[in-house]
């Protein structure tokens, strides 16, 4: 088991990622319909829900791969909606991609030195480098492997890593369960958690794996069909009916011992 | 020695032919469009060292215009990519080709309107120059075309694993998406990508001048440059140059051993085997993302 995060109150530190009223399309279709988020520094927060929620349309409106419609992403106090995704990285933003997008036919070590593509101080890299050895010991022994040929955890470890080598303030990580083993889904949130703590690096985290996200984070969204309809802190949510029903498949007790399916979202 | 004669003239052919075919692979890796103009953007680059070399025009050192011509086409390529084919994104791949067919006509018309549609001779200090050992003749040229061959894969090896910028691009070929999330500014990786190529083009156009004389519609060689990239493997650099060079060797032997009216096909008939046979070219670079 994880262990629990220790959950400060609201209000308690500085909102260093504010996304407000955000609106983005993919073509003709409205992606995301007026969000808004806070995240907090040091915290992780996570963002449920289910396919086509429009979470991963949030993150690369945030990273600057999608320009929004409307709507502000306020970091540091500047409002950087709409910029070039090279601004946002070197501010500090790294957006950890879903599906482990690697370089496949680079090596693990070409791989974590372009994630260090915005930096210049070599001694920085070259030590950022051991640091995600010690975490992920697996990528120093395959590091003149190319990336392509590692299993698919492993890919999943890299692109965390190589997030890793820009130096983030604030990691936006896309579904990093998506295809994994159980055990290795446990492996790779313990790191997270570990990096949040240890690195303090600021996580905002997408998932459909709801338990382990709420387990892991201090706060939580849930957003449906574009819009976010439920926020509270992760330790709540994970108690809530509601979240129990529909995202953890936890079954109300009946006196016949079936399943309600009378059962209603209350959002709605 | 006959035999080393040909192998020799074929292979400084096929230099050329390779260092086109580079061209094509390189902006094809880099950015999934296909420059027809490859063969175009060659002939301009030797044009323009002709322009500043010749003594008819601006009569400049060799060792100076050619450095020039290489520096100016390479701008041309970057700002080609930034003002014209940077709007292409999201078009269909079709509408790139043509694009680019049509441009290779329009610098054909201006090199035509420019330097004229006679042929005219690059006055390199190494024409006409043969060296003899042994009772073996080999052009100067040739061999230089070779050496300079050589250097130029040696410095591109170089640059695209060694360099921050080279390996940069690579990144950028194989997951542009991730590229971006790395913060890599894929669009000017691109617009250098252009330069590159269109340096060296410009490479190949001045070594393609040194065998003989040029006209502007010295581009369709491109054609057969392009013949030589889908028989290395379209979308491998070093199969780029095998397949120039295989093509470029394959030339002066068919036609020494074989009846003249035969030999100019082989290469397209070795293009449809490997097609047939090998569909993915020689050095072919096939991986799949794992799920």
């Amino acid at each position: 088991m994880l262990d629990q995060p220790v959950k400060p109150a609201s209000g308690d530190t500085r909102v260093v990622l504010s996304v407000k009223n955000l609106e983005s399309y993919y073509g003709p279709i409205m992606a995301i319909r007026g969000v808004s988020i806070d995240v907090r520094e040091g915290q992780i927060v996570t963002v449920l829900g289910a396919n086509g929620a429009g979470k991963t349309t949030l993150l690369k409106t945030i990273s600057g791969v999608m320009d929004p419609e409307k709507g502000q992403v306020f970091y540091d106090g500047a409002d950087i909606a709409g910029a070039e995704p090279d601004r946002i990285v070197r501010g500090g933003i790294v957006h950890v991609p879903e599906g482990r997008e690697v370089f496949p036919l680079l090596t693990v070590e070409e791989n974590l030195r372009m994630g260090a593509y915005v930096r210049s101080d070599l001694d920085g890299i070259r030590q950022d480098e051991e640091m995600v050895y010690s975490y992920f010991p697996i990528l120093r022994e395959r590091r003149r492997q190319a990336a392509g040929t590692l299993s698919g955890g492993q890919q999943q470890m890299l692109a965390i890593g190589r997030g890793l080598m820009a130096r983030p303030k604030v990691m936006l990580l896309d579904e990093p369960s998506l295809g994994l083993s159980p055990l290795l889904v446990r492996e790779i949130f313990t790191i997270i958690r570990r990096l949040n703590r240890e690195q303090k690096v600021t996580m905002m985290l997408v998932e459909q794996n709801a338990k382990v996200a709420l387990e892991v984070s201090d706060y939580g969204y849930v957003m449906e069909l574009g819009r976010i309809v439920m926020a509270d802190e992760s330790a709540l949510l994970l108690e809530s009916k509601d979240i129990q029903e529909f995202y953890l498949g936890v079954q109300g007790e009946t006196q016949r011992g079936q399943k309600r399916w009378k059962q209603k979202k209350t959002w709605r | 020695m006959d035999v080393l004669q040909l192998l020799v003239s074929g292979l400084a052919n096929g230099c050329v032919y390779g260092l086109i075919a580079l061209g094509f692979v390189l902006i094809y890796k880099a950015t999934e469009q296909v420059n027809f103009a490859q063969g175009d953007m060659m002939m301009l680059g030797a044009y323009i060292t002709l322009g500043f070399h010749n003594a008819q025009f601006m009569g400049l050192p060799f060792w100076l215009s050619v450095p020039m011509a290489v520096v100016l086409m390479g701008v041309f390529g970057y700002l080609l990519d930034m003002f014209v084919l940077r709007r292409m994104f999201g078009q269909p791949q079709i509408a790139v080709v043509i694009l680019t067919i049509a441009l290779g006509f329009v610098l054909r018309f201006f090199a035509g309107l420019i330097w004229g549609h006679e042929p005219l001779a690059l006055e390199t200090p190494f024409a006409g120059q043969y060296l003899s050992f042994g009772g073996i003749t080999l052009g100067v040229d040739g061999v230089m075309i070779i050496a300079v061959t050589v250097l130029l894969t040696v410095a591109l090896y170089f640059f695209f694993g060694r360099t921050r910028l080279g390996i940069a691009m690579q990144a950028s070929s194989q997951n542009q998406l991730a590229a971006y999330y790395m913060g890599i500014p894929v669009k000017r990786i691109n617009s250098l990508i252009w330069a590159l190529a269109g340096a060296v083009a410009t490479i190949a156009g001045v070594l393609f001048a040194s065998k003989g004389t040029i006209d502007p519609s010295i581009g369709l060689l491109g054609i057969k440059a392009f013949a030589a990239a889908v028989i290395g493997g379209f979308g491998s650099l070093p199969g780029a140059l095998l397949g120039g060079l295989i093509v470029g060797v394959m030339e002066p032997f068919a036609s020494r051993y074989m009846a003249p009216t035969y030999a100019p096909i082989m290469p397209y008939l070795l293009l449809f085997l490997i097609l047939v046979f090998r569909p993915h070219g020689i050095l072919a670079q096939v991986h799949s993302k794992k799920v």
